[in-house]
């Protein structure tokens, strides 16, 4: 029997289970990231370039998720929420892994030390970014929740107040961030000029793991909102 | 007239034979598409829904089919004009039966989303035109039935969405679902058994002989309706937490309570269906039997014999069996993103609106209705994602089946009328 029954037709793979299943693999790259420093605070270039292959890995998966979830949803496609808020979430959901890529990336081809004072701030601010990653992983696993709720109702509140959890972490890892910055200009004189741009972006590519998921949760709020 | 005295019997056996192979062919189509949206969401397996739909479409057929009969067997045709020649209307009823069983056979294959009975339909009126004229044909009749067409699937899409706000409101958006749905699950199979029986009870037994006052046709309705929801009530209580399913979804538990309640609308669909779409095979059927045994009546004064009625059920539950089985398989794997609250809602809505039209005597498209409440559910923001190019394709098989069912008919009605006549 051909698939031509209009009932059957009527039906296609609903795109949360696939932007969860995009999510969890972004937030694998994420929580890499905090091996990844510790392999190279340790100078374990191996260790690092072991790290770099998982995140490319899975990083990779999410992008193949991602393609197949795009290609997926056609214009003519009736879903509960607004078919361009939902490819942005995804598309913020995808700059996590990204970014985890970028870092791994750079860490591989260019060996860095980590300064001594810097150590300890670093661990600080990857562990908070990957917290807002986390959060917002958790966040898109409502996803589903939200669904049998019609996007609306106690569930649409319950995933508001995670977001605006969310939204703190984030400050906080802006913070972070921040203190850290200003421990580098003070290391500036004493490190290699290059490893000093290097570092700086470094920082910033690690804050914006938390400044992607800030947004998916704010896009996810536009896509409640309709 | 000496023709129908000549060639009675074998008219008769055609009459039987197209009438089978029609119903044989809802059977085997038609039926898996009423049952799919209670497969699609895991509520019962495809073997309960070859039992359930094999008592349920004949009950339906027997219990209510006789309106929708009556329309397809006298309502379309005006004969007044062809009382001296009676053959013309056998001819043309065999003739239709043929052609729409023919296009059914050719679409089903190629994979052609056509209705039943839409080919009828443009069957009938086609050979109605060809043969006896386009005055024969009882317009009005056919612009209700066109409107109904339309106005159907969205009466089906409406009641739905309706539906799934209410359960909404009443059950999931509230501090304990899993209670609430305990609570209200058995209010709602109660609507179930209502609904149906109280469309199918209100003047509409006379074939049985049986005539109920509209009060007392409502205390039955109420009485059953209750029968039901008490079935449902202990099917419901059977159902168990599960903590370690609701930490991965919060709401599997609520889930599970309904669906025990789909067994009941899955019932109503195959009930709705079969008061519907069996008159597709056998309104035709019962026209040839009524002319041919009374000696050339056009006017089809006799009641619609039971034993016709039987064999429309018959070839239902064959169909399923031989071919419909493989359908349904098909279907429930295909629409398995339909929860059970959500299959729960647009199944309740498309039998309530079958019924409905049947009651009405209007034959409409159970898979249209049920394709209209399924999108009304996701009106309520109910589904992950609905391809809504399946009304195009719908409204692209209206277009075509009316004039292919109507052309065959016509090259039946002179080829049966060049052989018998």
């Amino acid at each position: 029997m051909p698939t031509t029954n209009p009932l059957a037709a009527l039906f296609k793979r609903s795109p949360f289970k696939a932007m969860q299943e995009h999510m969890r693999c972004a937030v694998e790259c994420a929580r890499l990231v905090d091996p990844l420093f510790e392999a190279l605070i340790a100078g374990n270039q191996v260790e690092v370039e072991a790290i770099k292959e998982k995140i490319y890995e899975a990083e990779d998966r999410a992008d193949r998720i991602k393609n197949k979830l795009r290609i997926n949803l056609p214009r003519s496609l009736f879903m509960p929420v607004d078919r361009r808020d939902l490819l942005e979430v995804l598309q913020m959901q995808d700059s996590i892994a990204d970014t985890a890529q970028d870092i791994a990336g750079l860490l591989v081809e260019r060996p860095m030390e980590v300064p001594e004072s810097m150590k300890a701030p670093l661990r600080l601010l990857t562990a908070r970014c990957i917290d807002a990653c986390e959060q917002s992983a958790k966040v898109i696993e409502e996803l589903d929740e939200l669904l049998e709720m019609g996007f609306r109702g106690r569930e649409a509140t319950q995933v508001e107040a995670m977001v605006e959890e969310l939204g703190q972490i984030e400050d906080e890892a802006d913070e972070l961030e921040l203190q850290l910055t200003r421990i580098l200009f003070q290391l500036e004189d004493e490190i290699n000029p290059v490893s000093v741009m290097m570092w700086y972006r470094l920082i910033e590519w690690t804050g914006d793991l938390a400044d992607y998921s800030k947004k998916v949760g704010n896009r996810l709020r536009l896509l409640i909102a309709r | 007239m000496e023709t129908l005295a000549e060639h009675g019997t074998i008219l008769i056996i055609l009459a039987v034979v197209f009438g089978l192979y029609m119903t044989w062919g809802i059977g085997a189509n038609d039926v898996a598409n009423a049952m799919g949206t209670s497969v699609g969401s895991g509520a019962i397996t495809v073997k309960q829904a070859i039992i359930i739909a094999a008592i349920f479409e004949f009950a339906g057929a027997f219990l209510a089919g006789g309106h929708v009969t009556k329309t397809i067997r006298k309502g379309i045709i005006d004969p007044s004009s062809i009382v001296d020649a009676p053959e013309i209307l056998v001819f043309g009823m065999l003739a239709a039966l043929l052609a729409a069983a023919v296009w059914l056979m050719v679409a089903s294959h190629k994979g052609w989303p056509v209705s039943t009975t839409h080919s009828i339909v443009g069957a009938v009126v086609g050979f109605a035109v060809a043969g006896i004229g386009v005055d024969a044909v009882n317009w009005g009749k056919i612009g209700q039935i066109v409107a109904s067409w339309a106005v159907s699937p969205l009466l089906g899409g409406t009641i739905a969405f309706m539906l799934m706000i209410s359960i909404r409101r009443l059950i999931l958006n509230t501090d304990d679902p899993f209670q609430n749905a305990k609570k209200w699950g058995p209010v709602y199979v109660f609507m179930v058994g209502f609904i149906i029986s109280l469309v199918t009870i209100f003047k509409g037994l006379k074939h049985l002989n049986i005539e109920l006052s509209a009060g007392m046709s409502f205390v039955v309705a109420a009485i059953i309706g209750l029968g039901i929801a008490a079935a449902g009530w202990v099917l419901i209580n059977k159902v168990k937490m599960d903590p370690e399913a609701d930490r991965d979804f919060h709401f599997a538990s609520v889930e599970k309570v309904f669906t025990p309640m789909m067994i009941f609308t899955a019932c109503a669909m195959a009930f709705a269906h079969g008061s519907n779409d069996v008159a597709n095979g056998i309104g035709p059927m019962a026209a040839v039997v009524s002319i041919v045994q009374s000696g050339g009546m056009v006017a089809q004064q006799s009641a619609l014999p039971i034993w016709i009625l039987v064999l429309g059920g018959i070839g239902i539950v064959v169909g399923l069996a031989t071919m419909g089985y493989k359908v349904m398989q098909t279907i429930g794997t295909q629409i398995t993103e339909l929860t059970p609250s959500r299959g729960f809602c647009a199944t309740l809505a498309a039998a309530a609106t079958v019924v409905m039209a049947s009651r009405t005597g209007l034959p409409v498209s159970t898979t249209h209705i049920a394709v209209g409440a399924v999108i009304g559910v996701g009106l309520a923001r109910g589904i992950g994602a609905i391809d809504l190019r399946v009304i195009g394709g719908i409204v692209v098989s209206w277009v075509v089946t009316l004039p292919v069912g109507a052309f065959l008919s016509m090259l039946f009605f002179f080829m049966l009328k060049g052989i018998f006549g």
